[in-house]
C-alpha cells in the first residue's frame, strides 16, 4: 500500500464561534485528480489553506507528500503549487516577469523546467511582454496555473480556479489539468461547475466542515435514490407549480431547458406523468425518465443535511 | 413594443483597439436578456456604456428611454447593478446597506423607511435585520443584495455574472428572484457563465471580438446550429467555428 499524497485525518478549524472545518478525514491518492465540492461557505478554503501550511489546525494532523502540514512546512512549501480563489500574482509585472519571479522564490529559472510547463504556457507566450492585469481571465488562470507549477511541485491544489472564466476558457483549463495530472502530479481542486466535478478521478462533497460523502463521480451520480424525470413544456413556471403539486413529487428543481423531478418510489409512468400535467391545461409536454446527474445528488443531500 | 434599451451601431475604441464594434441590440420591458461571450469579448464595455459610466465613441443608445451621451445621470437613477463582486458591505447590517444604498438612489426619509420595514418582512430577515453581512449565508445575502438593487424601482437591473462560485441551489433560487422580477415588468440584463442559466433567458445575445454574433432564444439559437444545450451554441460560436 503506497502513502496517499494527501492524508487527513480528524482536522480541526475554528473561528471565534464557528467551525469551519470540523473533524474532517480524507485520503487523496497519488496522481489522483480529486474535486471538491460544496456551496460557499462549506470550509473548502479553510481546508485547502491549511493543506498548504497557510493556517494551522486547530487539531487533528494533515500530510502531504509525506510531510506533516505543521512540523515540516518548510520542505513541504517546495513540493507544492498553489492557486488561491483570488487572483494573487503581480498585476503590474508582465507575464515572463511573474513566471521569473516565482521561479527565483523556488531558487530555479523558466528555461530550467520549461518543457514542463510547455503545455499550460505555450499558448501565453505570444503575450509575455503583456502585463498580468490585462489579461482576458482565461489568460489569467493559465498564468497563475504556470506559476504554480514553475518549480516542479507533487501536489497542485487549486481554489476553483475557473469561477468567473468562460466556457471554452473552462474547457481549455481541465485539459491543461489533466496533461499535468498525466505527468505524476496530483491535484487537488474545488469548482462550483458541476460539469468540472464529472472530469475528476473522485468527487468529495462538503458542508458546513464536514463531507458528506467521497466517491467517484459515477458512483455519486448512481447513489440518487428516487426515479428522475426531465420534463419539457412551454411555461417554466406554471410546469414547475403543476409538478410540485403532484402527490408523488418530492423535488422539483429547473435544470438548463428542462425541469427535473424526483417522485417517490415506485414512480408514475412517463405518459401517467404527461396526461396529469396535459389536465391541468399545460400544453406541449415531454416527460421522461432520465440519468441522475451529480447536480441532482448534490442538491438532494444539501437539502436533506443543510 | 416599448424598448428599455436600445442601441444602434453602439461602438467604442480603445487606441485602435475596437472592444465593442456596431452592436445593435433591443431589449423589451420585462424581458430576460442573457447577455454571454466570452472572457475579454467586450461585454463589461458594452454594460459600462449602458449603464452611463462609459461615453461610446459612435453609434446610438438609449437606456430606459434616456441617452447614454447626454442623460447618464438620469440613466443611473433608472436601473439597478449587481454583480457577484460589488453588492453589499459586509460589515453594515441588514438595516444599514438598505438605508444606504437607499440614500444613493436618492430615496426621501420616509419612503425609505417605509420599503426597508417592507422589504426586511418581505425577505424574512426581520430577526436578522440588525446583523452585520459578513455573517449571513450566501443565499441571504444574494436575496439582500438583489432586492436592494431594485428599491428604487429601476426600470431594468444589470447583473454582471450574479451567480460566480455559487452553489447549485443558491443559483436557483436566485432565478426564482430574477423570473419574480421580470414577471412584475423590470427588465434583466444578465451575463453569465453557466449555460444551464443561459436556458433561463427569453433571449440570448452572444459576443464574440466586440460583435453580436448572434441573437435569439434558447431554442432559436440551438435549432440554428442544429446542437442540443446552450454550452454547445457557446463553444462554436465562441471558437469562431458557426
Amino acid at each position: 500500500m503506497t502513502v496517499p499524497a494527501i492524508e487527513v485525518r480528524n482536522v480541526r478549524k475554528t473561528f471565534g464561534a464557528m467551525e469551519a472545518v470540523a473533524g474532517l478525514s480524507l485520503d487523496v491518492e497519488k496522481e489522483e485528480l480529486f474535486g471538491v465540492i460544496g456551496p460557499d461557505g462549506a470550509g473548502k478554503t479553510t481546508l485547502f489553506r491549511m493543506l498548504v501550511t497557510l493556517l494551522v489546525p486547530d487539531g487533528g494532523t494533515a500530510r502531504v507528500d509525506g510531510l506533516d502540514v505543521v512540523d515540516d512546512y518548510r520542505m513541504l512549501r517546495t513540493r507544492l503549487g498553489y492557486m488561491p480563489g483570488q487572483f494573487s500574482l503581480y498585476q503590474d509585472l508582465s507575464v515572463e516577469e511573474n513566471l521569473a519571479f516565482f521561479a527565483r522564490v523556488f531558487g530555479t529559472t523558466i528555461d530550467a523546467n520549461y518543457e514542463w510547463i510547455r503545455p499550460v504556457y505555450e499558448p501565453l507566450e505570444p503575450f509575455r511582454k503583456r502585463r498580468a492585469g490585462a489579461l482576458s481571465g482565461g489568460m489569467k488562470q493559465k498564468l497563475a496555473l504556470s506559476c504554480a507549477l514553475i518549480h516542479r511541485p507533487k501536489v497542485l491544489v487549486l481554489d476553483e480556479p475557473t469561477t468567473g472564466v468562460d466556457a471554452v476558457s473552462r474547457s481549455e483549463f481541465w485539459q491543461n489539468l489533466s496533461a499535468v495530472q498525466s505527468t505524476g502530479v496530483t491535484i487537488l481542486v474545488s469548482t462550483a461547475y458541476m460539469d468540472e466535478a464529472v472530469q475528476c478521478d473522485r468527487v468529495a462533497l462538503m458542508q458546513n466542515g464536514s463531507l458528506l460523502g467521497v466517491d467517484r463521480p459515477q458512483a455519486i451520480a448512481a447513489s440518487f435514490e428516487r426515479p428522475l424525470y426531465g420534463v419539457r413544456g412551454r411555461s417554466r413556471n406554471e410546469l414547475m407549480a403543476a409538478l410540485r403539486a403532484h402527490p408523488k413529487t418530492h423535488s422539483v428543481h429547473p435544470f438548463g431547458d428542462a425541469v427535473h423531478v424526483a417522485v417517490s418510489a415506485p414512480g408514475p409512468s412517463p405518459a401517467s406523468m404527461t396526461g396529469y400535467l396535459e389536465a391541468r391545461g399545460l400544453q406541449g409536454v415531454t416527460v421522461e425518465q432520465i440519468e441522475p446527474t451529480i447536480e441532482d445528488v448534490f442538491m438532494e443531500r444539501m437539502q436533506t443535511t443543510g | 413594443m416599448n424598448h428599455v434599451i436600445e442601441t444602434r451601431g453602439l461602438t467604442r475604441r480603445f487606441g485602435d483597439f475596437t472592444a465593442v464594434d456596431a452592436v445593435s441590440i433591443e431589449v423589451g420591458r420585462g424581458e430576460i436578456f442573457g447577455f454571454l461571450g466570452a472572457n475579454g469579448a467586450g461585454k463589461t464595455t458594452a454594460i459600462r456604456m449602458l449603464t452611463g459610466l462609459l461615453t461610446p465613441t459612435e453609434g446610438e443608445a438609449t437606456v430606459a428611454g434616456f441617452d447614454v451621451y447626454r442623460q447618464t445621470e438620469q440613466i443611473k437613477k433608472n436601473i439597478g447593478y449587481m454583480s457577484q463582486r460589488f453588492s453589499l458591505y459586509e460589515d453594515l447590517t441588514v438595516r444599514e446597506n438598505i438605508r444606504f444604498y437607499g440614500g444613493v438612489y436618492g430615496l426621501r426619509k420616509a419612503a425609505l423607511r417605509d420599503r426597508s420595514a417592507d422589504l426586511i418582512d418581505r425577505l424574512g430577515l426581520r430577526d436578522a435585520a440588525d446583523t452585520r453581512i459578513v455573517t449571513l449565508p450566501l443565499g441571504w445575502k444574494q436575496k439582500l443584495a438583489f432586492s436592494v438593487a431594485l428599491l428604487h424601482d429601476p426600470a431594468i437591473v444589470f447583473l454582471d455574472e450574479p451567480t460566480a462560485g455559487v452553489d447549485p441551489i443558491t443559483r436557483r433560487q436566485f432565478w426564482q428572484q430574477i423570473y419574480e422580477a421580470a414577471d412584475a415588468g423590470v427588465t434583466v440584463f444578465v451575463t453569465t457563465h453557466y449555460m444551464d442559466e443561459a436556458e433561463y433567458c427569453d433571449r440570448i445575445s452572444m459576443m464574440v471580438d466586440g460583435r453580436i454574433v448572434a441573437l435569439g432564444s434558447p431554442a432559436e439559437l440551438k435549432g440554428r446550429y442544429g446542437v442540443a444545450t446552450m454550452n454547445d451554441v457557446f463553444v462554436r460560436l465562441a471558437r469562431g467555428e458557426a
